[in-house]
């Protein structure tokens, strides 16, 4: 049972991977937690840099920042990205391949690309930049993967339980919200999170699109360690914001598991 | 309120509960329903019976409004609701795959239609446990269950009784035994009979199993290729069946071409005597149920008499089916197990068989081509 040469060489291989991968953010996670200031020599447990960023005003108005153009943009983008899929799914209209394609674009382009062009735009409109223009920008590109994965959705949706519906005395708009938004719920909620996910983490789009006095939690963290700031605050910002993220890829991940 | 006592009392004298006039339905090029009529009667079962894509099943959803015809008139207990919604008709369905609400229970399921029409609570209640009971489904057991948590039998049943707790006038039913094994099949049929005795409903049944229709039907319609090629009792598609098509689909059928002269048809047999009024000098097809034709002593005495050779024999338990080669026909016969001759028959060997004139399914003319 001696494992082949070949095999011995595959998991060194692999486990090269995982450690580049993972071993800096558990480095950042590690010494969030550390007592002195110094990066590379872990002096003792404790929870000061977290009780600095508590008391941090500027990281409270980011983090409000974020989470408010997060859960607009989830709520909105939910809202068009559910109808426009509903819409391509359900209705015979013409032209549908093309919409569909447009919808994908935003998926597929660069970040860069994408910010580029809002900055153009707001620029030409003449726009102020600032939370709004920030909001627009998460909202306008969120609206496609909310579009695709409600699609998916509702693309496997047995059409048969709609008419069932119809033939027990629903009209259309009742069957939807009793029948059709129900089902769909692990498809929505999961776009949700990803949409939120997308939106609360986002760096390019949102240094592009803001204007003076409207900073999130990327950006500040950006700043700061663009001044040669990175320090074990930054750290624990850091982590803060993984443990946001994970819980929601978690619950998104319990949520598709318990659908199988 | 006299007014409406009158306006229900009238139409509960109307005798045709659902009429098809002249139901024309495209899809693309394709004609799913071309100029059907059709009258389903008062507490009527009425099979829908014709092969897959025959149109049967375009017709139960224009009865139920889920399509819309291009050309017809569907009139419901003496209504015309051609442009009226699903929900604005009287129906109630059973689909193929059942369409139970998988995130509701039995109860939710059952109660979904009477929660639409807001009956209060306590005769929801009321008329859920009656509709479980109508289908045999003790409400103390199934009632808090959801769908997935039932057999294919039971689902079977919530769909019948979610789709017959309304009340509607029609019960249309879409293929609904077809994903049962043959079993629970069997029984369902004899269950949707009672079902149907007691509540009274007219129901519209689409399937594509003949045997299904016979059992339970009152009246048939054969349709074939998006035309209603007969509708009759059970007896009369079987018996008297008025086109090849109807011949073939329905039971099985031995099937003799050639010309009609003077009351007999020429085939490469032979001569086979038949009743028919078509026109001497005619191509005809001759249909002959495997039943009818008699073998060995008994055959002795009949109007056509026929000398063949058994190519074949199939045993069945209460019949034998045996394969006769007359010439190059080959013929089907059913002999019963209990024939005095049955154990005699073996394959290779000569056989007599015979039939009279008039049992013959039909004598249908041949199109010219």
């Amino acid at each position: 049972m001696s494992m082949s040469l070949r095999d011995k060489l595959m998991g060194l291989y692999s486990a090269f991977v995982y450690a580049f991968l993972y071993v800096p953010i558990i480095i950042v996670i590690i010494f969030s937690f550390n007592e002195s200031r110094t990066l590379g020599q872990f002096t003792g447990f404790s929870l000061k840099w977290y009780q600095v960023l508590l008391g941090d005003k500027v990281v409270w108005v980011a983090f409000y920042n974020s989470l408010n153009v997060a859960v607009i943009t989830t709520l909105v983008s939910l809202f068009l990205g559910t109808l426009a899929a509903y819409g391509m799914v359900r209705l015979d209209i013409g032209g549908k391949g093309a919409i569909d394609s447009l919808l994908y674009v935003p998926i597929i382009i660069p970040e860069i690309a994408e910010a580029l062009s809002l900055l153009l735009f707001y620029k030409f409109s003449g726009y102020d930049l600032g939370w709004l223009t920030v909001l627009l920008g998460h909202i306008a590109f969120d609206i496609s993967f909310v579009y695709v994965v409600v699609r998916a959705r509702l693309a496997g949706f047995d059409r048969s339980l709609e008419e069932a519906s119809l033939t027990l005395g629903a009209n259309e708009v009742q069957t939807f919200l009793k029948i059709t938004l129900p089902l769909s719920m692990p498809g929505i909620i999961a776009a949700a999170l990803i949409a939120f996910t997308l939106s609360f983490d986002d760096f390019i789009k949102t240094a592009f699109t803001t204007g003076p006095g409207f900073q999130t939690l990327p950006l500040i963290i950006w700043s700061q360690s663009a001044r040669g700031g990175v320090g074990p605050e930054l750290n624990a910002l850091t982590t803060v914001i993984m443990a946001i993220s994970m819980t929601i890829a978690y619950i998104y991940a319990k949520l598709t598991m318990e659908k199988q | 309120m006299e007014m409406m006592e009158k306006a229900e009392y009238i139409t509960s004298e109307v005798e045709d509960m659902v009429v098809l006039r002249n139901i024309v339905k495209r899809f693309g090029k394709v004609v799913a329903s071309d100029h059907v009529n059709i009258e389903i009667k008062r507490n009527e079962f009425f099979s829908l019976l014709g092969p897959s894509g025959s149109g049967k099943t375009t017709l139960l959803r224009i009865i139920a409004g889920l399509e819309k015809p291009d050309e017809g008139v569907v009139i419901l207990e003496g209504k015309d609701v051609t442009n009226l919604p699903p929900y604005k008709r009287n129906i109630g369905m059973v689909f193929q795959h059942l369409a139970l609400f998988p995130h509701m229970t039995v109860f939710e399921n059952i109660a979904y239609g009477l929660r639409l029409r807001k009956f209060p609570e306590d005769e929801i209640k009321k008329r859920v446990y009656d509709a479980l009971e109508l289908v045999k489904m003790p409400h103390e057991m199934f009632a808090e269950r959801k769908p997935s948590q039932l057999s294919g039998g039971q689902q079977q049943r919530v769909a019948i009784a979610r789709a017959l707790v309304t009340q509607p006038a029609v019960l249309l039913l879409d293929e609904p035994l077809g994903a049962l094994d043959l079993k629970i099949r069997q029984h369902m049929m004899l269950e949707l009979k009672r079902i149907q005795r007691t509540v009274g409903t007219t129901f519209v049944y689409v399937t594509h199993d003949q045997g299904e229709a016979l059992v339970m039907s009152d009246r048939i319609a054969v349709i074939h290729e998006g035309r209603v090629e007969q509708v009759g009792t059970p007896y009369e598609v079987y018996e008297k069946p008025r086109t090849k098509f109807v011949a073939n689909f329905i039971g099985e059928a031995n099937f003799f071409e050639g010309v009609l002269r003077n009351g007999a048809v020429e085939t490469s047999f032979g001569v086979v005597k038949v009743v028919s009024d078509i026109q001497s000098g005619k191509k005809v097809v001759v249909s002959l149920r495997p039943e009818r034709i008699r073998v060995g002593k008994t055959a002795e005495g009949a109007d056509n008499k026929f000398e063949g050779k058994i190519r074949e024999i199939v045993y069945k338990g209460d019949v034998l089916i045996v394969m006769v080669a007359l010439d190059d026909t080959e013929v089907k016969v059913n002999v019963p197990a209990t024939h005095p001759e049955a154990r005699k028959l073996r394959e290779g060997e000569a056989i007599r068989i015979g039939w009279d004139s008039g049992d013959e399914a039909g004598v249908f003319e041949l199109e010219a081509e």
